[in-house]
């Protein structure tokens, strides 16, 4: 964030640091709970701490391989290469990786452990149903994301749930074989069993909450960022229309080919409802449009 | 499916529904006085001509199950770079268009094809050019529902005049539900 000439939402950063804390704060639980319980910190911490790295270590190739996505040069994609250029250049950012994936679903992601292993990645779904200006505004929005550092951000974030997860584990392991002996009627044993359970349950929807509320506001910020770069918060919000509610859901894909074989079928093979769940980390299309909205009128007033 | 047709993996091939054909004529009168778009007066039936036993292997087995007329001009049979056949009927007049579209699938259902059948399209265009652009109304047989298509472009299609077209047909048309049904023809020998 530091290189662009971004002016900084101060009620978006106020709630990102309340978020930010409620998540540390919940650690604190977190651990003063295991410390009571007895567990090996660092064997819980190692696995963690492996598992959470290695997530991070590797996110460009982990996101690019779920997304079927493949990197393409400038003579393939010339293109998506001349906008990620000029909007590197806007920003005055390095240049990230270019990929493409040939999923129908409307969509474009950015990962990597930092800006210099980053790549930006747009569906062919999403190309064709944007014209170059809304093409260059959801781009914006991704390469905000990663001057934000926001896989770092979330990475850390999400370790609390996984930590939480983790938590909940062994602390029902550690009551079932370690206070076993302690409790003197098995009746106390199954309280106690059905107390960490449900303790370490609510932490972990709770951790899970959080890190959905804070990548929320990572996708406003980045919303925000992306839309002051290109100076236009309306083609963002057009390109938002676009892709997202029922415009989002109507394929590209031709009826005669490969899929149009559920036309000949009653039930079709793939079930619905892939696309839902993953923006279900991003804020309401309504809210992503006000404050788009709201931009566009302090931009121009 | 049944729990034996699900247990040895037999899926029953859907018999096409043609009754609701027939409603398309209030729809392009709603299409007229909403959105100026009428009859183009093209129609097709899209079907796949599989190969083996009782299935068409030339030309003039589908030209005699469909009762083809050498004079008649208004009729032709085509084959799409997809490898599906398309029967395509010209008529000024919506209602013998649709009856002839009706009367193939029919014909075809009673010679046992009724599987192959994927779809038929019907073109419409606006009154007064450019206008809206142009749509095609598909019916997929197998649903007995209607979707709107307007292409713009070699992959490029018109989701605003698709979900207009929805809202105003949704009276007198069983439109698909499920949006993700709604898939493209591209390049769509139906005019």
């Amino acid at each position: 964030m530091a290189t662009t000439k971004i002016e900084t939402d101060h009620k978006l950063n106020v709630r990102m640091f309340i978020t930010g804390l409620a998540l540390v704060a919940l650690y604190a639980i977190i651990v003063s709970v295991m410390i009571s319980l007895g567990v090996s910190l660092v064997l819980v911490i190692v696995i963690a701490g492996g598992l959470l790295f290695s997530q991070y270590y590797f996110s460009d190739k982990i996101a690019m391989f779920s997304m079927h996505a493949h990197e393409v040069t400038p003579q393939q994609e010339p293109k998506l290469h001349e906008i990620v250029d000029r909007l590197c250049l806007l920003a005055n950012m390095q240049k990230p990786r270019v990929g493409v994936s040939e999923m129908d679903m409307p969509n474009a992601f950015a990962t990597g452990r930092s800006p210099s292993h980053a790549v930006i990645c747009a569906t062919r779904g999403l190309m064709q149903r944007l014209n170059d200006e809304e093409l260059e505004a959801v781009l914006a929005h991704e390469l905000s994301h990663v001057a934000h550092r926001d896989v770092a951000v979330m990475t850390i974030a999400s370790g609390v749930g996984l930590l939480a997860g983790l938590v909940s584990r062994v602390a029902l392991f550690g009551t079932m074989f370690g206070g076993g002996g302690r409790g003197r009627g098995g009746q106390n044993v199954v309280l106690l069993e059905m107390a960490t359970l449900l303790v370490s349950m609510v932490i972990y929807v709770i951790a899970y909450l959080l890190t959905m509320a804070l990548s929320r506001y990572r996708e406003l910020a980045a919303d925000r960022s992306g839309a002051i770069l290109i100076g236009k918060p309306s083609v963002l919000a057009s390109a938002l229309v676009h892709v997202t509610g029922d415009m989002g859901r109507i394929p590209r894909n031709d009826l005669r080919k490969t899929e149009g074989m559920n036309a000949f079928f009653f039930a079709p093979a793939l079930a619905g409802g892939t696309a839902a769940t993953l923006f279900s980390t991003h804020p309401s299309l309504e809210v992503r449009l006000n404050q788009l909205a709201k931009l566009e009128k302090e931009l121009n007033g | 499916m049944g729990l034996r047709d699900t247990l040895f993996g037999r899926s029953k091939q859907a018999a096409p529904n043609l009754d609701n054909l027939f409603a398309l004529s209030t729809a392009a009168l709603t299409l007229e006085s909403e959105l100026d778009l009428v009859p183009s007066g093209h129609g097709g039936l899209c079907f796949k001509a599989g190969s083996g036993e009782g299935t068409l292997t030339t030309d003039a087995d589908i030209k005699e199950l469909l009762n083809f007329d050498e004079t008649n001009n208004k009729v032709t049979l085509t084959k799409d770079d997809l490898g599906f056949e398309w029967l395509l009927v010209a008529d000024p007049d919506l209602e013998s268009l649709v009856t002839r579209i009706h009367s193939a699938d029919t014909s075809m259902v009673e010679h046992g094809l009724g599987a192959r059948l994927l779809c038929a399209v019907f073109g419409f265009v606006p009154k007064t050019p450019p206008g809206e652009g142009s749509l095609r109304l598909v019916y997929l047989l197998k649903q007995g529902t209607f979707y709107p298509f307007a292409p713009t472009g070699p992959d490029q299609r018109n989701n605003e005049l698709e979900l207009r077209v929805r809202s105003f047909l949704s009276t007198d048309l069983p439109i698909e539900k499920d949006l993700s049904r709604w898939m493209a023809l591209w390049n769509v020998p139906v005019e």
